[in-house]
């Protein structure tokens, strides 16, 4: 019987339990961050258990990091969370890229950066967007506290075995169309709740035409659908990236081998499958207060349906009828776990360089990791930013959820390139929209959105090409 | 765990779908290191006023809605962050069981390791027991997987591991802990790549 990608990594991986009923799975990886860690470190020493395997663990500092100033004053909770996890990595083994430190950054950003994510494996994480590590063709799930403390004891997990989706992606991604508006528009489509009780498989020409950014954009977004994982599976361009990284198999010919192995055999083995042609994709907004309330550009906010749409527009100020150029902007926001790689700031630079924010504008520019930050300010992305009179700053979670003090103001609206336009998202009253970095990079330049395939079809005619 | 057995109590309709674990629970109240607490600050943006005063229209501080057990409520509840803490709140607050159309399957999870019942029932089933009344009680019998108001019964599904699960309170490290010699087997079998 044929197998997708999925059954292939879960079957290898099951210790106990029969199919359909909860199966204990073994851990690869297990990512911590100071947030959902407390707890569980708390609870093995209230049990007196040790964490089995350290060697699979490896802990940094995301969440509540200071980004503007690593000395910066933070809140005392703060402070005593980040404090907390230095502690408890000293006891138990673990390793910790703490703040500062070179390693250290967005957890979702460093681990495939350090090539500690990798094809094959089962990966947790207390952190919904571990979602992100299965563009290498890896298992990849958020979990929740009380399971955090399970893998730290036993380096496993219990689950439920979900059902698959194969999410099939045809056409060429047109100019100014990227990877975030592809997983957007596809949220758009389907809903925030499609891929609830799935794991979804991205394949096809396009994606297979993807960079490893590009593929963990969208897999980090398979939450926002309502899939606690999405998959990739592993090509050329994955062993490609992995190559030659810090805790990356030596015997890169060993890995090859054993990775080319995985795959889905046949899209029949999905128990759904869904195809989705991108030849016509517009760069993406989202208008409301889910990642589902979304339209392409050159689109008008849409009629009140329900109270959910009702209750959003009531949130976020905006009425139905309104072009995307209307939505007034105060800040921009490029960084989060979903657009804050190298790539990312490269296409973000483009827009900006040698232009200036409007005027009406505060822009937060946060690389997901201190080695996207050096290399930035090496190569000069940085000071395009600067020059464009942006903020930029250290590596964190930062605005994305505002746990630390980047809190856009109540009552200000904010184009961003993170993943979650709830209410109070971004700080409590603020009003999010997402988009891609060059979307939000063009808004941050204009003072509002602009349909950024007209400004490049402008500036490529003037220039006559 | 506490382990749930059957719940009769009073209930708290939140008629809306998506309700997302940042308006469970916003992230400010996430720099907590302990379990424990949260309740105070469950459904904090709606609960209260710009000013900090309570806000008399949410279902949660009007009088007669003190001392509720159960929450009914739409579709994709619990979705969007993984934070346990959302959960910690609800049950801190006094939830037992949450009656919802779906539920996230992080939340779901993160339910079962923590008492809270989370009840999956079609749109007809709780338009129907979203109009109780303020002063009636639902029960909610596990064993037989039964939600009755008055005389009206709403069957509802369970996975047969996590409904023992739930009716013992067991902790799941010590069940784990049971499997200790085919954990230790796989570590020995399985081949690292280095």
């Amino acid at each position: 019987m044929s197998q997708t990608l999925f059954d292939q990594i879960w079957n290898q991986h099951v210790i106990a339990g029969e199919p359909g009923q909860p199966q204990l799975l073994y851990v690869d990886l297990h990512l911590v961050h100071e947030v959902t860690s407390p707890q569980p470190f708390d609870g093995l020493r209230t049990s007196n258990r040790r964490l089995r395997r350290p060697d699979l663990t490896f802990a940094t500092m995301d969440h509540n990091v200071p980004t503007k100033n690593l000395e910066s004053v933070q809140d005392e909770m703060s402070r005593l969370q980040m404090a907390t996890l230095e502690k408890n990595c000293q006891e138990f083994g673990v390793d910790l890229a703490s703040v500062g430190d070179e390693d250290q950054g967005i957890v979702h950003v460093v681990g495939p950066e350090l090539g500690l994510t990798q094809p094959g494996k089962v990966i947790v994480c207390g952190d919904s967007h571990t979602a992100t590590h299965g563009a290498f063709g890896a298992i990849a799930f958020g979990i929740g506290t009380s399971e955090v403390e399970h893998v730290m004891a036993t380096q496993t997990i219990w689950q439920v075995k979900p059902k698959t989706m194969g999410i099939k992606v045809t056409g060429h991604l047109p100019a100014n169309t990227y990877a975030k508006d592809l997983i957007m528009a596809l949220i758009a489509k389907y809903g925030v709740s499609f891929g609830t009780g799935y794991a979804i498989e991205f394949f096809g020409e396009t994606i297979e035409n993807l960079s490893m950014p590009e593929r963990m954009t969208i897999c980090n977004m398979c939450i926002e659908a309502g899939s606690k994982t999405g998959m990739v599976q592993p090509d050329q361009t994955t062993f490609d990236y992995l190559a030659g990284r810090k805790r990356a198999p030596k015997d890169m010919e060993k890995a090859k081998e054993v990775w080319s192995q995985l795959k889905t055999d046949d899209e029949v083995a999905f128990d759904r499958l869904i195809e989705f042609d991108v030849s016509d994709l517009k760069p993406m907004v989202t208008w409301g207060t889910n990642p589902g309330m979304a339209m392409a550009v050159d689109e008008k906010t849409p009629a009140i349906s329900n109270s959910d749409d009702q209750a959003a527009y009531d949130y976020i100020g905006l009425h139905p009828g309104m072009a995307a150029e209307e939505i007034p902007l105060d800040y921009i926001f490029i960084g989060s776990c979903t657009n804050s790689r190298y790539e990312d700031l490269v296409e973000a630079a483009k827009i900006m360089k040698g232009k200036h924010l409007a005027a009406n504008i505060t822009a937060w520019i946060v690389p997901g990791s201190r080695a996207i930050r050096n290399r930035a300010m090496k190569d000069g992305l940085a000071q395009i930013f600067l020059d464009a009179g942006c903020q930029w700053r250290e590596p964190g979670c930062s605005a994305c959820l505002a746990m630390n003090e980047d809190k856009i103001p109540a009552g200000k609206h904010a184009a961003s390139t993170s993943n979650r336009n709830f209410v109070g998202r971004q700080g409590k009253g603020s009003k999010t929209h997402l988009a891609s970095p060059a979307m939000v990079a063009a808004a941050g330049i204009a003072g509002h959105f602009v349909d950024i395939t007209k400004i490049h079809d402008t500036a490529e005619a003037a220039m006559g090409v | 765990m506490q382990s749930f057995v059957k719940e009769v109590g009073r209930a708290a309709v939140i008629d809306a779908n998506s309700v997302n674990t940042d308006l469970i629970l916003p992230k400010q109240f996430l720099k907590n290191i302990l379990k424990t607490g949260f309740g105070k600050y469950l459904f904090w943006d709606w609960r209260y006023l710009a000013d900090g005063q309570k806000n008399p229209d949410f279902v949660l501080n009007q009088k007669d809605h003190q001392g509720v057990s159960i929450l009914i409520t739409g579709d994709n509840f619990g979705s969007g962050s993984s934070r346990e803490h959302a959960v910690w709140a609800l049950t801190d607050f006094g939830f037992r069981a949450v009656i919802a159309g779906s539920f996230s399957d992080i939340f779901y999870m993160n339910a079962t390791k923590n008492g809270l019942l989370p009840i999956v029932l079609p749109k007809a089933d709780r338009d129907i027991l979203m109009t109780v009344a303020a002063d009636e009680a639902i029960t909610i019998d596990l064993v037989n997987q039964d939600v009755a108001m008055d005389d009206r019964h709403f069957h509802f599904d369970i996975n047969p591991q996590w409904k023992e699960k739930f009716l013992k309170g067991e902790d799941d490290i010590d069940l784990t802990m049971k499997y200790a010699d085919q954990i230790q087997a796989y570590e020995d079998q399985r081949q690292a790549l280095v």
